[in-house]
């Protein structure tokens, strides 16, 4: 298993919102990608995005910039 | 074979929709069911499709492209997700049955259903149209072209229409999407709903809905979306709300394809070209002598779509006579669509339904029309 990080991870409501994170999260040079979404944030299946905890600002930036719908935004040791 | 049934399914198709299909089976999984590279790969398949779906009918948004399996499905989430009991709804008597039986279904749950009448040559008044609306009118409902006539309605009128009296306009354009330009925006369209393999060109099986902002209808099916998996009730979100099972993904990296090659070579060229052989086949044909061909001529424009009659003889016959003794694959019979056959009188005859792309060639139409002359002549 991988040692634990302080990752930024980002929730969404469907598909469609995760993958056009994605495409704009590569374009804009975020190094993280997606991931399931953890069960510790919610039981449930779907996808998430992982990022390096010092870009949060970056995926906060994107999200306004591209108006492009998620759900939480979370701090969180995985 | 000479295959003039494109109004049926485009069976010419672009091979890059073929080897989108093939390269799909062969290295993607299932969208949304998974963060591994298979599944993802077929997510972004999927997202590129709504992409370039919502910018092609101008949507505005890909969440707001909905896929689905064909028309019909695409028809039926609308109709009976955006009509409830007590509100009135306005169609036309030469609809689809795809229009046509959700429809009656809704009746039968309460909706008030008004059907207006074509006239003799199958054309649709929108005089006649804005006289049907009620205080409870809530949508109209209207195939953007006939399937058998060929006769193409101003949606932009509609759209107009629908907007000063605050109605949904729901758009059947199962006969148009790729060929004829279709603006969600512009024509004030709520809900678009299409197939994907007749003038999209992209293969069978798939379907599209297209919705405007804020116009939302129940789900019709509920089932397993990939997300929110404790939740009794389907996710609220579009496009996945109107998305329960599987999707084709296979089908829609075909239909990605179809459309980048439609934009690529432009509608315009593809229209025009279908349209000219429509135009010659119905110049020569209408000098063959027994022969009525059905719709709307003056029009200008219209869908590569002639439908026909030799005397009284039973159109199957003259089909069958067509591919079995000249190879021409025509479609006979009532086309799914009562209302025209009604308007014409050719209920206890059909009519032989010819439909072009511009896949064909001048010489399969010449063919065509050389079998349709010596059958005549054989009828005599």
């Amino acid at each position: 298993m991988r040692p634990k990080e302080l990752q930024c991870i980002v929730t969404f409501n469907t598909t469609t919102e995760a993958i056009a994170f994605e495409e704009t999260a590569k374009k804009c040079g975020l190094e993280g990608r997606l991931i399931p979404v953890p069960v510790v944030i919610t039981s449930t299946c779907g996808l998430a995005w992982r990022e390096n905890i010092n870009n949060r600002a970056m995926v906060e930036d994107i999200l306004e910039k591209h108006k492009i719908g998620y759900g939480k935004i979370y701090k969180l040791e995985i | 074979m000479i295959y003039l049934d494109h109004a049926a399914t485009s069976y010419h198709k672009p091979k890059e929709v073929a080897e989108a299909v093939y390269n799909a089976i062969q290295g993607v999984g299932n969208c949304g069911r998974g963060a591994h590279g298979a599944s993802l790969d077929s997510s972004r398949i999927i997202y590129k499709t709504r992409v370039a779906l919502s910018s092609f009918f101008n949507v505005k948004d890909p969440s707001r492209v909905v896929l689905t399996s064909n028309a019909t499905e695409s028809l039926n989430i609308a109709i009976q997700g955006l009509l409830k009991p007590g509100d009135h709804c306005i169609s036309t008597t030469v609809e689809h049955n795809s229009v046509l039986r959700p429809l009656y279904h809704m009746e039968s749950c309460g909706v008030e259903l008004t059907l207006i009448p074509a006239d003799q040559k199958g054309c649709i008044s929108i005089n006649d149209m804005e006289s049907a609306i009620s205080s409870k009118t809530k949508a109209i409902v209207i195939n953007h072209s006939s399937n058998v006539t060929g006769n193409v309605i101003d949606i932009e009128s509609i759209g107009r229409l629908c907007y000063k009296h605050k109605l949904l306009f729901i758009l059947d354009a199962s006969q148009t999407a790729g060929i004829i330009p279709i603006d969600m925006q512009n024509n004030n369209i709520s809900a678009l709903c299409c197939s994907g393999h007749k003038s999209l060109l992209g293969p069978q099986g798939t379907g599209v809905l297209c919705l405007a902002k804020e116009v939302s209808p129940t789900p019709l099916l509920f089932g397993g979306t990939g997300v929110d998996s404790f939740s009794k009730k389907m996710p609220p979100k579009l496009p996945t709300s109107l998305e329960a099972g599987t999707l084709n993904t296979h089908g829609f990296a075909g239909l990605l394809a179809s459309i980048n090659y439609i934009v690529h070579y432009e509608q315009i060229n593809i229209y025009n070209k279908a349209n000219d052989f429509a135009q010659y086949f119905i110049e020569k044909a209408s000098r063959i002598p027994g022969i009525t061909i059905y719709g709307d001529f003056n029009a200008l424009v219209r869908t590569p779509v002639v439908s026909l009659n030799i005397r009284d003889t039973d159109s199957g016959i003259i089909s069958d006579e067509l591919y079995d003794r000249y190879g021409v694959a025509a479609r006979a019979g009532m086309h799914c669509a009562p209302g025209v056959h009604e308007v014409f009188n050719t209920v206890n005859q059909g009519m032989v339904r010819f439909s072009f792309s511009h896949f064909n060639t001048i010489e399969e139409v010449e063919a065509a029309i050389d079998a349709l002359r010596m059958i005549e002549e054989g009828i005599l």
